[in-house]
């Protein structure tokens, strides 16, 4: 008796949201262990990691100033890889949009007063999709890999930032930090409440979410660049045009990484330094593929991996655990995801011996 | 059956017996109760048409399937065999009909990868040679199997099995790559390989064919054996009786009332080859009259892909002087659509549908043209709405429109492409292959729907490798071969013969006048 | 002079882990699988060699320790990418990611801690030669390893009836599945390998190259290999012309102040991912080239499904 795989036929609902659901539990098990295997007690370690921020509400505060950059950015990726566009710089278009964001801030005359936010914002997310439409020229002109095109650029980025921030636009005052001066007073968001950090920005995210779902659910674009990224010869057939699809995949994903970085640099961060992402734009690859490139799906996985940033704060804090446990749990998260995905989209049967 | 036919059974061993094989897959009865019996040398025909229970028959001979009961002897002796290995390793081959060679290996490492042991390529391309030469077949081993043609692949793949001394060859389809004289060239090769000893089994929808060929047939339909006969002996017709329950359907075919202007004309269209395996267009012109079907014959791979995507607008990059209802031919292939060209491609999952997309998904494909969208929004449930009248309107096998494309079978997804393209009431329709794979009532339901699509005034071209086919349905017809297009055959002076020879590039030197 | 001697001796050095990648991953994308994640697996072999380095394991046994982790890393992959024929892209980038996490907590404990880096090779007289002495044999063994691969994966891809398999499973699995070849296996194999070379790769950077531990020190190499692989058209010996080129701009860059190039160090520093831009780009214009790509790269496959 052999084992063989079949496709299903009818993908439910259901189906679709047990590889998510296994894949987070299957994370909070290993996780677990790998709690265990350090020596540490695995049910408090892992509360005080997944449970313990968020019992606060300065630690909700956190975590939605975690999780606004990521849904954002993943919103803007998951266009993009619905049409199978490969953007893996969106760390690089933050760090654009933020330079974007913050040069308007620093260098925009005085005296613009409600404009400087919006003009830093137009700054950042066009910032973001320059970076980005470098990947969508080359691709389209030239059908250079836009994966390898947009890690490069992120690398670069990175210099550009540190160039910018140890040089022409180190702040004067900052004792040889490198960093900017910070942001003038117009150029910053008011938190919602003066005793937290989170900004307005979890409002666009949530615009974020729902431009996503009118895109995707209802969009005759958003039905082409799914054709496109489906069956791309079924797209040649009818005529929807591949390079607009690369286009429009590719900006879309700067565009949000852009404005994400305006936000940080608007939001919580109020100047910029050599390091102003966690590896944001990286881990919003990963929302998108766990929300399944879903709106839905990317709001509550964003909230999830936010938590993997704030729960590996928690447990540096008072465990001493490094925090870098918060990679490795985003990795496996992913590698449980893509093996869980299998059972989704696949049957196991057994297939029949002779009698 | 022959006297002489008698005593070789008699005598012998049959090389393969088959008892009471049964197949059963979830809802499919593939085979039931199947017996037959092959001597050695013989060449058995497998008669039956699309979904006849064939393809499952010989993959379980092959090994690459195991039935559900009954017993298969090989030489006399009961074969458990279960992989395709063990077949090979007991001197049973086979030729699919999609071949299974490398295109970037040479002719020579192909056979290599098929042959245990070491590779020392100028030793075997020595041996290669001299079996080649045995058999009358023409293969150079050191070429790349890329720069072959289709008959060239075949007689590779034939002599990869060759090179293994086989005992029992089955060939699934092998005319389908043939031009009808290459035909001819292939049952040579195969007459000196059963003259040797080696048993073929022959499997074929094609009744000229077997009765040229086969020495015995057993016919299947719908998974059962539904006689036996000597082909060559049996009329045409006791096979078709046997073989689809009754003649060919045949199509109703009212003369056509011919446009005044023609609605696509094509002048001097050359281009480069699409993909590796491609062929330039040479200098092809082409007047398409509403009202008319024209056929395109050839043999795939000579400038079929090329004219067909040129045509669709796939191929922006070919530069042509094309008109499409009087107005210069637009670049892309959406634009042409809104037009009112239609197109049936050759490719049904992943070109015409798309595989993981619901029904109502794909009606959306093409129906954009025709209010399924609106302010940049689509409209789900008139595409819904749509989607159901073209399964109802078409008798599409699907649950509901939400089955996903891929669920289909091959037939039923060409009836809701076909289905689909016409509820757009194209005035330029454009079918590749329209019936490949399709059964023999499917097969004549869809030929009826695109004359009756002609009957009102739409111009409509059909490429098609089965001549049959073009005869039976187009009012004349051209043929493409090596990227040049032939002058234009009428109907009637339209013979498999005639259309054969301008297949092989060599023309009829009688057949020169221009068709209306 | 001396300063030219060094800049070659420094690509030379400098291009040696990009090729023990690169060369990997030819092999891995020959038999059609795409694995990206080899900025991972060089970090977990950069870890976990530097680790056994400075427990005073020896540098071979540190060696040995980054292949067999860079192998296990990739196993990794091969599960998802064969077992579970995961996409191929998100399956290498979940690797990279993990590669970086990991890595940084096995290197917490390394503090700013050297390691006696590997010496170049001895060779008597030969490394005394003017000249020829310090361009050619003055070199660790580990650099003349490498460049020994290039001819052997050469020769096993094209060659040998086992690289023609590997290639043809690259090109059509179906076909070598029909004609009887285990094509999960095969592949298995070769993602074993690269990961192996990728583990080797990190080694050398941690233990050779620098010597002392940098979180992230791969800083995109991995990346780049991947680049060079695809400049390369996954041939062996455009592989070693691209990772000296490579190596080159790397060197450019800690060499660019004391050549007097007016440019800020940012600006040197960014020379290496710029062109690898370049030269994706350069590469991609030509239409022969589509013939090179492995047919079936990145596409899953499992017999009977």
């Amino acid at each position: 008796m052999a084992l063989r795989i079949e496709p299903r036929r009818n993908v439910t609902t259901m189906t679709r949201l047990l590889a998510p659901v296994t894949a987070v539990v299957l994370t909070l098990l290993f996780g677990a262990s790998l709690f265990w295997a350090l020596g540490f007690e695995p049910l408090t370690t892992l509360y005080a990691f997944f449970i313990g921020p968020v019992t606060t509400l300065y630690g909700i505060s956190e975590l939605l100033v975690k999780a606004v950059p990521l849904i954002i950015i993943a919103c803007g990726l998951a266009v993009g890889f619905r049409a199978n566009i490969w953007n893996i710089g969106a760390e690089g278009q933050l760090i654009m949009g933020a330079i974007g964001a913050a040069g308007v801030g620093l260098f925009a005359p005085a005296g613009l007063g409600m404009l400087l936010l919006p003009l830093m914002f137009l700054a950042a997310m066009l910032a973001g999709m320059a970076w980005a439409g470098i990947a969508a020229l080359l691709r389209a002109r030239f059908s250079t890999n836009e994966i390898l095109v947009t890690l490069m650029l992120t690398y670069i980025a990175g210099f550009i930032l540190s160039w910018l921030v140890r040089g022409p636009w180190r702040d004067p005052m900052g004792f040889n930090f490198p960093q900017t001066a910070l942001m003038p007073a117009d150029g910053m968001l008011t938190p919602l409440d003066p005793r937290f950090r989170v900004t307005a920005s979890v409002f666009f995210a949530l615009l974020a979410v729902g431009l996503l779902w009118i895109f995707i659910a209802k969009s005759f674009a958003g039905y082409r660049l799914a054709v496109g990224g489906a069956a791309p010869r079924a797209a040649g057939y009818v005529g929807f045009s591949e390079k607009s699809a690369i286009w429009t995949g590719l900006l879309t994903g700067g565009a949000a990484a852009g404005i994400a970085g305006f936000y940080e640099v608007a939001g919580p961060l109020g100047q910029i330094s050599a390091v102003i992402s966690p590896g944001y734009g990286f881990t919003a690859i990963i929302v998108a593929f766990i929300g399944r490139l879903h709106p839905v799906g990317i709001l509550l996985g964003g909230l999830f991996l936010a938590l993997t940033y704030v729960g590996g704060e928690a447990v540096q804090v008072s465990y001493g655990i490094p925090a870098h446990i918060t990679r490795v749990f985003q990795g496996l998260l992913l590698f449980f995801l893509l093996a869980s995905e299998f059972f989704t989209s696949w049957r196991i049967i057994r297939s029949g011996g002779p009698v | 059956m022959s006297s002489k036919d008698q005593t070789a059974a008699g005598a012998e061993t049959p090389r393969l017996e088959l008892r009471d094989i049964g197949k059963t897959y979830p809802g499919v009865v593939a085979n039931d109760a199947i017996s037959l019996s092959v001597a050695p040398g013989e060449i058995h025909a497998i008669l039956g048409e699309n979904g006849a229970g064939k393809s499952t028959l010989m993959k379980i001979i092959y090994g690459a399937i195991q039935p559900d009961r009954g017993e298969i002897l090989y030489d006399g002796q009961r074969l458990s065999h279960n992989s395709p290995a063990q077949a090979r390793a007991l001197g049973i081959e086979m030729v699919y009909q999609h071949f299974s060679l490398f295109e970037t290996a040479t002719v020579a490492e192909n056979i290599a990868l098929c042959l245990p042991g070491r590779m020392e390529l100028a030793q075997l391309s020595a041996r290669v040679g001299e079996t080649a030469a045995r058999y009358g077949l023409n293969v150079d081993p050191s070429r790349m199997v890329a720069d072959l043609s289709m008959g060239e692949r075949q007689q590779v793949e034939i002599l990869r099995c060759l090179m293994r001394d086989p005992r029992l060859l089955i060939l699934d389809e092998p005319t389908s790559v043939l031009a009808p004289q290459a035909v001819e060239q292939l049952f040579t090769v195969l007459r000196k390989i059963a003259e040797g000893g080696c048993s073929i089994i022959y499997i074929s929808h094609k009744l000229d064919e077997v009765r040229a060929l086969c020495q015995s047939a057993t016919v299947l339909r719908g998974g059962r054996v539904t006689g036996t006969a000597d082909p060559r002996q049996a009329s045409a017709h006791d096979l078709a009786v046997m073989m689809i329950g009754g003649d060919l359907p045949v199509t109703e075919h009212p003369p056509a009332v011919l446009s005044v202007e023609p609605l696509l004309i094509v002048r001097n269209l050359s281009g480069r080859p699409l993909g590796d395996q491609g062929r330039a267009l040479s200098d092809i012109s082409l007047d398409l009259y509403g009202g008319e079907i024209v056929g395109i014959a050839g043999i795939s791979g000579n400038g079929q892909a090329e004219l067909a995507a040129c045509l669709s607008g796939e191929a922006t990059d070919l530069g042509a002087q094309m008109q499409l209802l009087g107005q210069p031919m637009p670049a892309r292939a959406d634009a042409r659509r809104r037009l009112g060209l239609a197109y049936v491609p050759e490719e049904r999952l992943g070109r015409g549908a798309v595989p993981g997309h619901t029904l109502t998904q794909n009606t959306i494909l093409t129906g954009f043209t025709a209010g399924l969208i609106r302010r940049g929004m689509v409209r789900y449930a008139e595409a819904r709405a749509r989607a159901a009248a073209i399964i109802q309107g078409f008798s599409v096998k699907a649950e509901s429109p939400a089955a996903l494309a891929s669920s289909l079978s091959g037939g039923n997804l060409q009836k809701f492409i076909l289905g689909r393209e016409l509820a757009l009431d194209p005035k330029v329709l454009i079918v590749a292959q329209p019936t490949w794979g399709v059964d023999v009532g499917a097969s004549a339901f869809i030929r009826q729907r695109i004359i009756d699509q002609s009957r009102k005034g739409a111009a409509v071209l059909v490429f098609s490798e089965e001549l049959e086919e073009l005869i039976e349905i187009c009012d004349r017809i051209h043929v493409l071969s090596e990227g040049k297009l032939s002058p234009s055959i009428p109907r009637a002076e339209s013979t498999k013969a005639l259309l054969g020879s301008y297949m092989t590039g060599r023309g009829d030197p009688l057949a020169t006048k221009e068709a209306p | 002079m001396e300063l030219w001697i060094a800049i070659f001796a420094g690509t030379m050095t400098a291009a040696t882990p990009l090729l023990l990648a690169a060369l990997g991953e030819v092999v891995v994308e020959k038999s059609g699988v795409l694995n990206l994640g080899i900025e991972g697996m060089m970090l977990i072999g950069a870890a976990v060699a530097f680790w056994l380095a400075i427990s005073g394991w020896g540098l071979p046994a540190a060696f040995v320790g980054g292949a067999l982790a860079g192998l296990l890393s990739s196993a990794l992959f091969a599960a998802l990418a064969l077992l579970f024929m995961a996409n191929q892209s998100a399956s290498g980038l979940a690797l990279a990611i993990f590669g970086t996490g990991l890595s940084a907590m096995i290197g917490m404990g390394f503090g700013s801690q050297p390691v006696a880096t590997l010496k170049a090779l001895d060779l008597g007289g030969l490394s005394d030669l003017p000249l020829i002495g310090p361009l050619l044999f003055s070199f660790d063994p580990m650099v003349y390893l490498t460049l020994a691969t290039v001819p052997a994966v050469w020769w096993f891809l094209t060659r040998t009836k086992s690289g023609l398999i590997l290639r043809m499973v690259g090109e059509s699995p179906e076909n070598a599945h029909a004609i009887g070849y285990p094509v999960l296996k095969i592949r298995l194999a070769a993602i074993l390998f690269g990961g192996a070379m990728a583990g080797l790769a990190g080694a050398y950077l941690s233990v050779a190259y620098v010597g002392i531990w940098v979180e992230n020190m791969t800083a995109g190499r991995g990346w780049i290999a991947l680049s060079l692989v695809v400049f390369a058209a996954w041939r062996p010996w455009r592989a070693l012309a691209g990772a000296v080129l490579f190596g080159g701009f790397t060197i450019l860059q800690l060499h660019g102040q004391i050549l007097g190039l007016p440019l800020p160090s940012e600006a040197l520093s960014a020379l290496p991912y710029l062109a690898t831009i370049i030269v994706l780009v350069a590469i991609s214009q030509g239409r022969k080239r589509r013939l090179d790509v492995p047919a079936s790269l990145a596409r899953p496959y499992r017999p009977g499904a």
